[in-house]
């Protein structure tokens, strides 16, 4: 068997290897690569820096655990940004994980500022019905979520006065690994509502939304653990997507290498074969 | 080495999967029935305490909302699908379902994929500020802003044309039709590596899990 056969043939569980290593090795032993920040990251948080303090930030949670790796760094540094900055926080979740993950984001941050469940940040839990939910949101908050993630009725949160609908609401943030998320927010709280609307996708889904972005539909976009990461560059908080980004790095350095390699490989044998 | 049972417990899971990279075995099969039994169950409790009491049983028989009569009916129906003789019934429920979806999303699919994109698209043909930009700061970045619009605005036109079929793709026509392949091309290729950049991400997550939480080495 020639060199060329060999590598046509090549144990699959090899490459696993070699990518789980260059995952792994990098976690170990940081490189410490500089995390460039793209215009849409910086949109996003330019879009939360312009906000006066004491706004209010809609956040809607719609992942679960499994795209925690990707979602959730962003969960947790956009809660700190709106906590640093005095917004109050009314999340609900359209996607019934969503839920939980968001409110262990928001009790972890809330510790760290300072902040009071139910006067500055309020979590009302999760609703069926996905893009129907966001209309019925734009016609009476109160009616549509009576109620908090724990069941405990709304009149008694003080953050909850005078929030009536989207007039009441300076900016909504979506947090998506799928559907109902981003779109279905930009379909009807930007488009029917013209409220400003920006988004944290998972990468998979991150291209589908770029022309949002560029048509003013959404004002910021982070897409991915890459996107977290550089959200949290500019935060001045290092986190888990910040740690992951050495890996991601080095793995997509391997997979190019991978791609060339085995190109090469293939015409070569295409010719011999001639 | 952490001494959090739950932590252990998620940690010998999440190798018992990654086990079947290298070959199917027990302990994936194990780990996998695991999660699709659980899963089952986390759903079905799930549904009735979070959908059905709040949004059927609540209203209809605590609150005695007799509009709420409807729903019930139509979702008995949907059930009668499991059934072989009255299955012909769960049609009507489904009809409502799919009736009601189109006319609501007719309208805000129209205005957000097409009136605003298009507009997006015809009003910015030419970005001056970025080509002022150019030219006053000449370089690789400020050059890609200014060409940007106009390569949309060429893949968007190239990318109909590919799309148009009662015309043969050949002569001008074809070469633009197969400019608009190259666009597409070009943009499964970005679709292809966001997803790499996806998978790879969650790899990281797991092994950050490992060498984090349970090893507790990083």
């Amino acid at each position: 068997m020639s060199i060329v056969e060999r590598f046509e043939t090549i144990d699959r569980r090899i490459i696993f290897f070699l990518i789980f290593l260059a995952v792994i090795v990098p976690l170990l032993f940081p490189i410490g690569l500089k995390i460039e920040v793209s215009e849409p990251v910086r949109m996003f948080y330019n879009t939360i820096e312009e906000l006066e303090a004491g706004s209010f930030v809609l956040i809607s949670a719609e992942y679960d655990p499994s795209t925690m790796p990707e979602v959730y760094p962003m969960n947790e540094a956009l809660v700190k940004h709106c906590f640093a900055k005095d917004l109050k926080i009314v999340s609900i979740g359209l996607w019934p994980q969503g839920v939980s993950l968001n409110q262990t984001a928001m009790e972890q941050a809330a510790g760290q500022y300072g902040k009071e469940y139910g006067a500055d940040f309020i979590n009302l839990g999760y609703k069926a019905g996905g893009i129907v939910v966001i209309s019925a949101m734009g016609e009476d908050i109160p009616t549509t979520f009576p109620q908090d993630y724990a069941l405990r009725p709304i009149e008694q949160y003080g953050i909850m006065e005078g929030i009536e609908n989207f007039d009441n609401i300076d900016l909504i943030v979506s947090l998506s690994a799928g559907d109902p998320g981003v779109r279905e927010w930009v379909m009807i709280a930007q488009g029917r509502y013209r409220k400003d609307v920006i988004g944290g996708v998972t990468a998979v889904s991150a291209p589908a939304f770029y022309p949002f972005l560029d048509a003013g539909q959404l004002k910021g976009l982070i897409g991915g653990m890459k996107g977290a990461a550089e959200y949290e560059t500019l935060l001045g908080q290092i986190g888990t997507a910040s740690a992951g980004m050495d890996a991601q790095s080095v793995a997509h350095g391997m997979i190019i290498f991978f791609i060339i390699f085995a190109n090469f490989f293939y015409f070569l044998g295409k010719r011999r074969k001639r | 080495m952490t001494t959090d049972i739950g932590t252990w417990i998620a940690a010998l899971l999440t190798l018992c999967i990654f086990s079947f990279l290298y070959r199917d075995n027990p302990f994936y099969k194990f780990a996998e029935h695991l999660f699709v039994g659980i899963s089952a169950a986390y759903w079905v409790c799930y549904y009735i305490y979070n959908i059905l009491i709040p949004n059927l049983y609540n209203p209809l028989f605590i609150q005695g909302q007799l509009l709420f009569i409807i729903p019930l009916i139509l979702g008995v129906m949907m059930l009668m699908r499991l059934f072989p003789q009255p299955a012909w019934m769960s049609r009507f429920p489904l009809a409502f379902i799919v009736g009601t979806y189109a006319g609501y999303n007719f309208i805000t699919y129209l205005q957000t994929y097409a009136i605003d994109q298009v507009r997006a698209t015809m009003v910015r043909v030419v970005d001056v500020s970025a080509w002022q930009e150019f030219f006053a700061h000449p370089g690789v970045v400020s050059f890609f802003n200014a060409i940007a619009i106009p390569v949309v605005v060429v893949g968007v036109i190239t990318g109909l044309i590919y799309f148009f079929f009662s015309r043969e793709h050949k002569g001008v026509f074809g070469g633009l039709a197969r400019t608009g392949v190259w666009f597409l091309m070009i943009a499964f290729g970005a679709s292809f590596g966001y997803t790499v950049m996806a998978r790879i991400s969650l790899l990281i997550g797991r092994l950050y899990f490992l060498l984090h939480d349970w090893l507790q080495l990083i």
